[in-house]
């Protein structure tokens, strides 16, 4: 009994280990196989032959570089405004107690179970009334208000590990509330904020459904959008830059996570990724 | 969830630095802690408060999308009107079985890879890297790589099943009795890693004490599994469960991408149902009141699982004698 053991974890383990690789070995190996390999009906894993031409040809005859552009842009200014508004929030969040503190963590929570589906009809409607709708900019706006629960709560739990005798010790010295934040807080919070931003980025670098909503014009699509438009109808043909496509798509965030993987995990119950 | 073992305590706070100016350091630190949430305050009220309150009384309008939108208050209309569509009750029975099923599936093969995890095997660090993979990857991306290990032409799936002797023809996302368990599983891959490295976290804090003594009292595996393992882990599996129904009951993306709710309706979850009727029929009025019919439904069965929870913790707790 206690022999064999072992063995059957291993077989466990090696089924979960094609379960969960399997798809993405699929993916990268369909993003490198000729159209001809693609369209036949024999499924291989290894490619018969390496065509590197998808990953050019998915960027160049797709137009997937300019919404690969238009997500970069509003990846980095939602993280820069979501970092930049939920660095003085969380720190007000971990140091003060009272209402503010149980109002704020009320809410952080209460937002995981935001009805997505209610809120996107007003929000368009408020949007468009703003001229925002179908805009980066309004894209922009609403991924950082939907990243910022998550910011919040991962720093506010690196401000809380910063020692308040610090602050106190600097205090004593004379200096202002705004300068012990400066030369004392913010330098020991920095991995906190690169972590943070991380994640804010793949958040809004993954994110699906309020561009769909929002984007109506094929220059302002997301990369994401603009991949789910290859699937129906004509995307089907060119199934191999598709591929390639989706596979440069994952790239930046499977970077930031594994980069970032022990330090996610203790956020990991507040989470923040919504399909 | 517990709020007290994910948020560091900050320390007590020590007495004002300015004794002479109690009260006064006190609103100045009230006013500084204002400044620094407002920026934070007015983004979330403007688009998320304000939205959500916008959704509740639209359910209670007439409101078509259209350019200049003129409509009226429609008073209950919307719900009862709802009440006789039948697709409306269909696409939730569908998000009901979705949803389910996806949760409990994910905390089953989550907690199978977790007990595994944490039993000292090699591979442990590939294993943890590959778990990440899923969650980090963008929905879109994860829906086109499932289309194609589903393809009827070539797909990789039934390339196995063929080269087994099993039939190898079958369209898996196109069938009408395939359709719901293959997006189900899609589902458990994107939301199973998350499970399992929460579970793993909450395995490690168990004291190898408890197993050891169980152990030499004689327990096999499985009852040490329900007797030290499982009752540790309760409080873990009971938030994680409740988040993850809410997360699968709300989830769009995936099912958007992989079927769009069809073959005929068969995938159509209630979000998807929602975002149709509001943007291709343009009735956000009535899209409004499914919208609010749907959060009452979750928020009822998450107070029903949740009470039943916290009613076995009390029997526990009575059997013990406490």
């Amino acid at each position: 009994m206690r022999l064999l053991l072992r063995p059957a974890q291993y077989a466990a383990l090696a089924l979960y280990i094609l379960f969960l690789g399997f798809p993405l070995l699929w993916l990268i190996s369909a993003s490198v196989k000729s159209s001809g390999e693609l369209n036949s009906l024999s499924a291989s894993l290894l490619p018969h032959e390496w065509h590197w031409e998808n990953y050019a040809e998915a960027f160049t005859k797709q137009g997937l570089l300019h919404s690969a552009w238009n997500s970069l842009v509003v990846a980095l200014a939602s993280t820069a405004l979501s970092v930049l508004i939920a660095v003085p929030a969380a720190y007000v969040l971990a140091r003060l107690r009272g209402k503010v503190r149980v109002a704020g963590v009320g809410w952080i929570l209460v937002s995981q179970v935001f009805p997505v589906v209610l809120i996107i009809l007003p929000l368009f409607l408020i949007l468009r009334t703003l001229g925002l709708a179908d805009n980066l900019v309004g894209l922009t706006l609403v991924h950082t208000t939907y990243m910022l629960p998550f910011a919040l709560w991962m720093l506010q739990g690196y401000v809380a590990a910063i020692p308040v005798e610090l602050e106190e010790a600097g205090a004593m010295d004379g200096a202002s509330r705004l300068t012990v934040l400066r030369t004392i807080v913010f330098p020991l919070l920095a991995p906190g904020v690169v972590a943070t931003a991380m994640f804010s980025f793949v958040s809004s670098w993954n994110e699906f459904f309020f561009a769909l909503v929002l984007l109506q014009s094929p220059e302002n699509y997301t990369l994401p959008i603009t991949l789910n438009m290859f699937v129906g109808g004509e995307g089907k043909v060119a199934l191999g830059p598709l591929a390639a496509g989706a596979v440069l798509a994952a790239i930046p965030s499977i970077v930031f996570f594994s980069i970032l993987r022990r330090k996610l995990t203790s956020g990991l119950m507040a989470g923040a990724v919504k399909g | 969830m517990s709020t007290d073992t994910l948020l560091p305590q900050a320390a007590p706070k020590k007495p004002s630095r300015k004794p002479a100016s109690r009260g006064q350091a006190a609103r100045t630190r009230r006013r500084e802690a204002v400044g620094l949430v407002l920026p934070s305050l007015i983004p979330i009220l403007v688009l998320s408060v304000a939205p959500l309150l916008i959704g509740v009384f639209l359910a209670f309008t007439n409101a078509r999308l259209v350019r200049h939108p003129d409509y009226g208050f429609a008073g209950v209309d919307n719900f009862t009107r709802l009440a006789g569509n039948t697709l409306f009750w269909d696409s939730l029975r569908i998000g009901l079985i979705w949803t389910v099923g996806v949760t409990v599936l994910q905390l089953a093969a989550a907690m199978g890879l977790a007990l595994l995890l944490n039993s000292g095997l090699k591979l442990q660090g590939l294993t943890r890297v590959l778990a990440l993979v899923p969650w980090a990857m963008p929905p879109v991306v994860v829906a086109i790589m499932w289309q194609m290990i589903y393809s009827a032409n070539g797909g990789p799936l039934n390339a196995v099943l063929g080269s087994v002797g099993l039939p190898s023809d079958t369209n898996w996302l196109g069938d009408f009795s395939t359709a719901l368990p293959a997006v189900i599983v899609v589902g458990v891959w994107v939301g199973m890693p998350q499970t399992t490295v929460t579970l793993l976290a909450g395995l490690q804090q168990i004291p190898a004490e408890l197993h050891e003594a169980a152990a030499v009292d004689g327990a096999g595996a499985w009852r040490r599994f329900t007797a030290v393992t499982w009752p540790a882990l309760r409080p873990i599996v009971t938030s994680i469960t409740s988040l993850n129904f809410i997360w699968n009951f709300n989830s769009f993306s995936l099912v958007y991408v992989l079927t769009a709710g069809g073959p005929g309706g068969k995938t159509m979850v209630p979000v998807l149902f929602v975002y149709l009727e509001a943007f291709k029929n343009r009735e956000i009025g009535y899209a409004a009141a499914m919208g609010m019919v749907l959060v009452v439904v979750v928020v009822l069965i998450l107070a029903v699982y949740l009470r039943s929870q916290f009613r076995d913790d009390r029997a526990a707790d009575v059997r013990k004698g406490r």
